[in-house]
């Protein structure tokens, strides 16, 4: 079993929560002295530091939401002075005002160190060629898994994100062993490999570390299928500190969350109870490491579970259920929460289809209606027409049984639909609601 | 035995341009077509001067394209000489899938493009009534 730090990722629970408790006590400390906004919410709900004597009182503090970020646009967080940032990041602010993150150089060291862990259990060692797909800039993926990648002394190259073809070749030629991006890119990677002639054959790659958006089981397998490689989920988020917060080990069941560095919590999303170990809901995340930008009970919007029992790899870190859905990515139809992810798996398991997909909802006069494109292959093209349209019934027949409600399902032509070089887009809601 | 080219077409402004301009500036002639159609989509089938080059020009534009094995069978250009071929398929119980005309003659007779469920009946049936079909190399001649 590779583990880049044994000692702490297989910490006994016992060390590993007066270990949470005492970083978690430093933090409330620092934030209540130091972060206006921390000390005005916490005032308002009558907590002090010093009532945090167990780490069952996490549950006395305020949630920090994406909102809060915004409200304290662009560095009312923060709690150092700017003399002590090494870096900014920032969200793209496609929805609203960005929302921005700092790191000391201490916090850059924890991440590398985060990412090294994340890339070791996936099966990188220094003699690893590792091709960071990832974008580099302002979004977190790629100097993330940079930094991570050369802590461990593997060879990087730092791709970043388009030029695909390029990129195939660079890793046909630099012998590429692992590689790190989105899931849909290292799906439109394979498309083009074969555009261009290249078997997995002709390749070195082992493994990928994917992330930056969830993905299914069902994607697993057609990604491992397809680049025979082996494909571990890799969870992350700037507002905690970017890609390395959890990772799949080789078992593959469940992302170790790097608990010395971030206290997990699941919470009903309608209440905001904490929901007993092992029933789904929303991922809360504290950190108590972080210098620059502490964030108490951060509202992911990950839906996830927790498991806390050890693993199988001899982690004891809990591991929280491959993420399936955000709770608002999620789409309401006719009172049914869909995810995206529910039609993605629906579609995998037709032979054939792609799961090159995207969600149209509308409303007609009063009815809201769900309309799905599913992209033609070869595989599945018939000269036909009843074929095909009993090719488009059988989808839709499978989507209404896994959603609920009724489905239109259009065929289109394969690659009309946009293929993102970072992370998909799978919904367009025309309602106005 | 013909070997015709279907394509996959979404309803949308240009599509069918889009597929004959393609094969129009790969030197390929067009030499029957048809078209299916739903609200949604339409299945294009061609029968053109070289199929091999046609399909591999317009799985390089993209399309979903497929290869598929039909029958051109050549009908008495006269009333009734669809509807006599016809028949003697009908009593043979050789069900058809569709079928569409070629843009051109043979001699005195229409050609028309078959698709069958089961081409060796279809042939040994043809063979055993009479019915004149095409092969391959004399149909993209024409």
């Amino acid at each position: 079993m590779n583990y880049w730090d044994k000692e702490k990722e297989c910490m006994p629970r016992e060390y590993l929560e007066k270990l949470q408790l005492r970083r978690l006590q430093e933090t409330i400390y620092r934030v209540y002295a130091f972060v206006p906004a921390y000390r005005e919410k916490m005032e308002a709900l009558g907590v002090k530091p010093e009532d945090i004597r167990r780490l069952e009182d996490l549950k006395l503090l305020p949630f920090t939401t994406k909102q809060d970020l915004r409200d304290n646009y662009p560095f009312g967080l923060f709690a150092v002075p700017m003399s002590e940032v090494v870096r900014i990041h920032s969200s793209s602010g496609t929805t609203g005002k960005p929302t921005v993150v700092g790191y000391t150089s201490k916090d850059i060291d924890t991440w590398a160190e985060l990412m090294a862990r994340s890339l070791y259990s996936a099966g990188a060692s220094r003699y690893s060629v590792i091709q960071n797909s990832y974008g580099y800039g302002l979004f977190t993926g790629g100097l993330g898994a940079h930094y991570g990648a050369e802590k461990i002394g593997a060879s990087v190259i730092p791709t970043s994100g388009g030029n695909t073809k390029r990129q195939i070749m660079l890793m046909q030629d630099f012998g590429t062993n692992i590689l790190t991006c989105t899931p849909s890119y290292a799906l439109f990677m394979h498309e083009v490999m074969q555009e261009m002639g290249i078997k997995p054959s002709d390749l070195k790659l082992k493994a990928g570390v994917f992330g930056a958006e969830p993905w299914s089981e069902n994607m697993r397998r057609e990604i491992e299928g397809k680049l025979e490689i082996d494909a571990y989920d890799i969870y992350g988020l700037s507002e905690i500190i970017g890609p390395g917060v959890a990772i799949e080990c080789p078992r593959k069941n469940g992302l170790h969350i790097a608990e010395d560095h971030f206290i997990p919590e699941i919470i009903d999303p309608e209440t905001c109870e904490v929901l007993p170990e092992g029933t789904p809901g929303e991922l809360v995340l504290t950190t108590v490491t972080k210098e620059a930008l502490p964030i108490i009970r951060y509202r992911t919007r990950d839906l996830s579970t927790l498991n806390r029992s050890v693993c199988e790899c001899g982690r004891t870190h809990a591991r929280m259920a491959k993420v399936l859905g955000r709770s608002d990515d999620m789409v309401i139809i006719r009172g049914v929460n869909v995810f995206p992810s529910m039609v993605e798996s629906v579609l995998l398991n037709i032979p054939g289809v792609e799961p090159h997909y995207l969600l149209v909802v509308d409303r007609r006069g009063n009815l809201d209606e769900l309309e799905v494109y599913v992209e033609v292959s070869e595989s599945v093209f018939s000269d036909e027409v009843r074929k095909m349209e009993r090719l488009g019934l059988q989808i839709g027949k499978e989507l209404e049984s896994a959603l609920g409600i009724a489905v239109r399902v259009r065929l289109v032509e394969p690659k009309t639909l946009e293929r993102s070089e970072g992370k998909a887009k799978r919904v367009i809601d025309k309602r106005n609601i | 035995m013909a070997k015709q080219i279907s394509v996959f077409l979404e309803n949308k402004v240009g599509r069918l341009a889009h597929v004959t301009r393609v094969l129009g500036e790969a030197g390929i002639n067009i030499r029957a077509l048809s078209i299916a159609d739903t609200s949604d989509f339409g299945i294009l089938r061609l029968i053109v001067s070289d199929p091999a080059k046609a399909y591999q020009v317009l799985k390089d534009a993209r399309f979903t394209v497929s290869e598929t094995e039909v029958i051109a069978v050549q009908v008495p250009d006269s009333p009734g000489g669809l509807a006599s071929v016809l028949e003697r398929m009908t009593e043979q119980e050789l069900s058809i899938e569709y079928l569409y005309a070629f843009l051109g003659t043979r001699g005195d007779d229409a050609l028309v493009i078959f698709k069958v469920e089961d081409i060796a009946k279809a042939r040994k049936i043809f063979n055993e009534k009479g019915i004149k079909f095409l092969d391959e190399s004399t149909l993209y001649k024409l």
